[in-house]
């Protein structure tokens, strides 16, 4: 019986190290949108390749669609673009970019070099409408549906796994 | 050729530290010297091994060798010669590296001052450590090489962190360091221990110095980390509660409750199965703080470039360590004897409350540290704990402890009464009133945990004071002079009680400087000024200067006080041209009762600059007091009754020798 | 030329300067430091998302600059800061707050240190309470009478023969 409490500390241990040998898997700068679920933040932002011309979230209401946010200046934009670019081509839903903290000539040209896959792009210059979808990192891709409801959140490039296991599904469910 | 041959001499220290944990081991157990002698002789070899191969690293950084990886990633032609050998442990590789040179270095240090311990004994020690050694050489050869070459090698290298350009990364590594692997020695002393079933207080006595030992320096490695933060980092903060901080304050919490422990074990040969679990305890938490910064698993300012596959190694390292000898704890702790007694009142109550309280500070440090990875392991979100939590959490803690800190040294071994205590403290506590409400008086507005802080610090101060003149006053009727009373005070006693000065010095720093300082964030042009109290700061404006590897702007701001020039400060911000990174170097007139410290926000249109200016009351009683605790320390390890066992056996041998 | 003769004469020189070009107090670099001390407290304890470990008062990320902007003209709207932090935890999650709020899941994050204490104190009281009551033959023989640093007797001239003792 004595012995019992000494094994506490052995015991306490290996409870802690499992603890911790689970954490090696996990990312601790991962932050989890709590937007998941929830209604999209409303905006109204210019379009990136015409200023004059307004898009609003009212304006997406009733179609399942994608917004990709990305920037010249992201270097990791430039992985998953290639991607984007296939994807658009399959039309399979509406796919919008949000231009985060861009100069216009700059996200104009590097559309220009690398292909433009976006239906339009919406010109976000002070990140304000990023602050409101919680964005902290550039890329992020959101999946939106009818009801102006996010579905899902990818934080950092596309690959073709997550696009062909967890955005394409998601998408198939949402317009069936 | 350099690096190769250091590579090697890590393979052949991997065997000897093979030998050391082996050998000695089995020779205790089956009572063969010839193996027990290895100890000694292997220790020796495994540091000079280990030692040659730093010296190797060591060239290759200050020789500019960039066709090692390591070197590489971490220096630049253009480094300061004294950096590129800072930048030795300025990444992963070479801080293991140092870390394991440390570990030899305490297991030659302990072979060599333990003539006088039993031959098993010893043999066990050294057999732990040299497992230890193992460990960290293995780690290093399997998963860490900092002798990895680069093809093709670069025209240059990358740089070291222009953060760790500083005089501070030159020792405070290498002193907190030794503080957490000299642990590793009372967690030896403690696994020997319990192997050998010899638990008793001759035990503690030999354990204390070097837990001691390995105290001090925790305790000067973590202060200098945070005067550096404090000097370096601009904003004038000087502790986040960060993962790492908290992973090398845990190890001193526990270090600190194991100093307490032992001397009960030493004195009173009580609480020997929970003074072993402190030991056991102290080192863990080293080794989980090198988890915790090298894994990944938390995000820090201080983290190491990270590699599940060495997450997963140290884990597994922990686990066979930490749970061997958990388990032998598990086994051989039930059989220990209780000890002596003593009364429910007794100085051996208020330590074991001591330990207590310590303990449950360590655990809510680990609590805050680790609660996030518990919650997202167990998918159940994300949060962040930060100082709000800490400061909330641990302070109310602190409080209690620093109480008994006043009482403790008074008390009497086995029995003491309260009465007594009371008749004798009530000096100190009035004293202590007294001088929080004059302190209050003259500052200005406090606050409660500022009144609090300064009571506490008070109380402490006067229950030294009252200590003292106890013990220095004449006894009976005997005419002996003060200065002889004095030098009859034992050191061990002299060291705690200026520990405990230390103590409250640091606790009136943080107070002062937490609810007087000011700060000024303002925009300067060319002769403005602003002013503090009657402190006036004048902006000289900036000039563009060129150091040995960076460009500088470098202001100049004279300050003056009701008039009379006090000094003339130069805050910079630096760039550094090979990593392209911008530094705020702030400017600080270090005194004794407050700190001057300007630094330059950003450049504005005009000609003008932001300036940011703190007065900072007392701050560097913050970093003093842990000075003065470590020299407390220190005074207290070198209490004669650690050396005369080593006098006594020296004359015990000289005696068999002269009758042979 | 001594030090502090140096210092005078930089000073008047400064001085003089000062004069000459209407030099003033200077201006607080924020236009509102009521306002910016209001931001500053409240942003010292949200984290900066994209920083390792800083807090968004501190750092000089993007993300913390714009967030800084965000409280500052939130502040001025008359947002309270409760109000400011449900902005930033709508957008961010509970993993910007370095405060973390008292939910279910951290229920055993705040009071856990309380409780280590009380059941520390409990085991601590239980354990005392056990030894007084154990029969005299439970412990060991108390070889150590009051030697050395012991109190009970003041500092004795033969300390160093009871240390040695020991």
């Amino acid at each position: 019986m004595k012995r019992f409490w000494f094994l506490i500390p052995l015991a306490a241990f290996l409870a802690l190290a499992v603890v911790l040998a689970v954490g090696l898997k996990l990312d601790p700068r991962e932050v989890p949108s709590p937007l998941i679920d929830k209604p999209a933040p409303k905006f109204a932002l210019p379009r990136l390749d015409d200023a004059g011309r307004t898009i609003r979230l009212d304006d997406m209401r009733g179609k399942v669609w994608v917004l990709n946010v990305w920037a010249s200046w992201c270097v990791a934009c430039r992985e998953e673009h290639p991607l984007l670019v296939e994807f658009a081509k399959k039309k399979v839903v509406p796919l919008y970019g949000l231009n985060y903290k861009d100069q216009r000539e700059d996200a104009t040209r590097w559309l220009a070099r690398f292909g433009n896959p976006y239906d339009a792009s919406l010109y976000d210059v002070e990140g304000r409408v990023g602050i409101d979808f919680g964005v902290y990192g550039v890329p992020e891709t959101f999946v939106i549906d009818q009801n102006g409801v996010i579905r899902l959140k990818h934080i950092g490039p596309l690959t073709p796994d997550v696009l062909a296991n967890k955005i394409e599904p998601l998408l198939k469910k949402l317009d069936a | 050729m350099i690096p190769e041959l250091g590579h090697f001499l890590l393979w052949l220290a991997l065997g000897v530290s093979a030998v050391l944990g082996t050998m000695p081991l089995v020779g205790a157990a089956r009572n063969r010297t010839d193996w027990m002698a290895l100890a000694r002789p292997s220790a020796a070899i495994l540091f000079a091994l280990v030692a040659l191969s730093f010296v190797c690293l060591a060239l290759a950084f200050v020789g500019k060798d960039f066709s090692v990886l390591y070197v590489a990633t971490n220096s630049n032609s253009s480094l300061p010669t004294h950096y590129r050998f800072a930048a030795v442990w300025g990444g992963h590789e070479g801080s293991m590296l140092l870390w394991t040179l440390m570990l030899a270095f305490w297991t030659v240090a302990v072979a060599r001052f333990s003539a006088h311990l039993p031959d098993k004994v010893i043999a066990r020690i050294l057999a732990v450590m040299g497992w230890l050694s193992f460990g960290f050489l293995l780690f290093m050869l399997a998963t860490s090489n900092p002798f990895d070459r680069l093809v093709p090698t670069p025209a240059d290298g990358r740089d070291l962190n222009p953060l760790l350009q500083d005089p501070g990364m030159v020792i405070h590594p290498p002193m907190l360091y030794m503080g957490y692997v000299g642990l590793s020695v009372a967690f030896s002393f403690a696994v020997a221990a319990l192997i050998g079933g010899n638990l008793d207080a001759t035990w503690a006595r030999w354990t204390r110095p070097w837990t001691t030992a390995a105290w001090i320096f925790l305790t000067l490695g973590i202060a200098l980390g945070s005067g550096w933060a404090y000097y370096e980092l601009g904003w004038g903060g000087w502790w986040f509660w960060d993962p790492v901080e908290n992973a090398s304050f845990m190890p001193w919490l526990v270090a600190t409750a194991l100093i307490h422990s032992l001397a009960v074990t030493e004195k009173r040969n009580s609480f020997k199965s929970w003074t072993v679990l402190l030991a056991i305890l102290a080192f863990s938490l080293s080794l989980l703080g090198t988890f915790l910064v090298r894994s990944g698993v938390l995000s820090s300012v201080h983290a190491f470039a990270t590699d599940p596959r060495r997450g997963l190694f140290i884990l597994a390292f922990l686990v066979v360590v930490i749970g061997a000898s958990l388990t032998l704890y598990a086994w051989r702790a039930p059989s220990v004897g209780l000890g002596a007694r003593f009364a429910l009142l007794s100085r051996e109550t208020l330590l074991l409350s001591n330990n207590v309280l310590l303990l449950v500070a360590c655990g809510a440090v680990l609590l805050g540290t680790l609660y996030p990875l518990a919650l997202d392991a167990l998918g159940m979100g994300k949060i962040s704990v930060g100082p709000p939590y800490f400061d909330t959490v641990f302070v109310p803690l602190l409080t209690p402890l620093v109480f008994l800190m006043g009482i403790g040294p008074l008390a009497r071994w086995k029995e003491t009464e309260l009465p007594d205590l009371a008749s004798r403290l009530k000096w100190a506590a009035g004293a202590a009133v007294v001088a929080t409400v004059a302190t209050m008086w003259l500052r200005g507005g406090i606050g409660v945990v500022g009144a609090v802080g300064l009571l506490m610090a008070f109380w402490i101060i006067g229950s030294i004071a009252t200590d003292f003149v106890e013990r220095l006053r004449p006894v009976g009727g005997l005419r002996t002079g003060l200065w002889h009373r004095a030098r009859l005070i034992p050191r061990s006693i002299a060291g705690m009680q200026i520990a405990h000065l230390g103590v409250a010095v640091f606790i009136l720093g943080v107070t002062l400087v937490k609810t007087g300082e000011v700060e000024r964030d303002v925009r300067m042009q060319v002769g403005d000024t602003t002013t503090i109290g009657d402190l006036v700061f004048t902006f000289g404006g900036v000039r563009d200067v060129q150091g040995p590897n960076y460009r500088a702007a470098r202001g100049t701001v004279t300050v003056t006080d009701k008039g009379r020039p006090v000094v003339t400060l130069h805050p910079e911000k630096r760039h550094y041209p090979a990593t392209q990174s911008t530094m705020t170097e702030a400017d600080i007139d270090v005194g004794l009762t407050r700190d001057l410290y300007v630094s330059l926000g950003e450049a504005v249109d005009g000609g003008a600059w932001i300036v940011r200016v703190y007065v900072k009351p007392f701050v560097d009683w913050i970093w003093g007091g842990c000075l003065v605790m470590a020299l407390g320390g220190l005074l207290a390890a070198s209490d004669r009754r650690y050396r005369a066992k080593v006098r006594r056996t020296a004359e015990a041998s000289t005696s068999v020798a002269s009758a042979a | 030329m001594p030090d502090s003769l140096c210092k005078a004469i930089v000073a008047l020189l400064l001085a003089l300067s000062a004069a000459l070009a209407g030099a003033k107090e200077a201006l607080p670099e924020a236009a509102d430091p009521a306002l910016e001390a209001r931001m500053t407290r409240i942003t010292a304890e949200l984290r900066c998302l994209v920083c390792q470990n800083q807090t968004i008062a501190d750092s000089n990320a993007g993300l913390a600059v714009d967030l800084r902007r965000e409280t500052r003209a939130m502040l001025r709207q008359g947002k309270s800061d409760a109000e400011i932090i449900a902005y930033m935890t709508a957008r961010y999650g509970d993993f910007v707050l370095y405060r973390p709020p008292l939910k279910s899941t951290t229920a055993l994050l705040w009071f856990g240190p309380a409780a280590m204490l009380l059941l520390g104190g409990a085991v601590l009281i239980f354990v005392l309470r056990r030894r007084t009551r154990l029969a005299a033959d439970a412990f060991e023989p108390d070889e150590d009478e009051e030697a050395g640093e012991g109190r009970g007797e003041p500092a004795r001239a033969d300390s160093d023969a009871a240390a040695a003792r020991t």
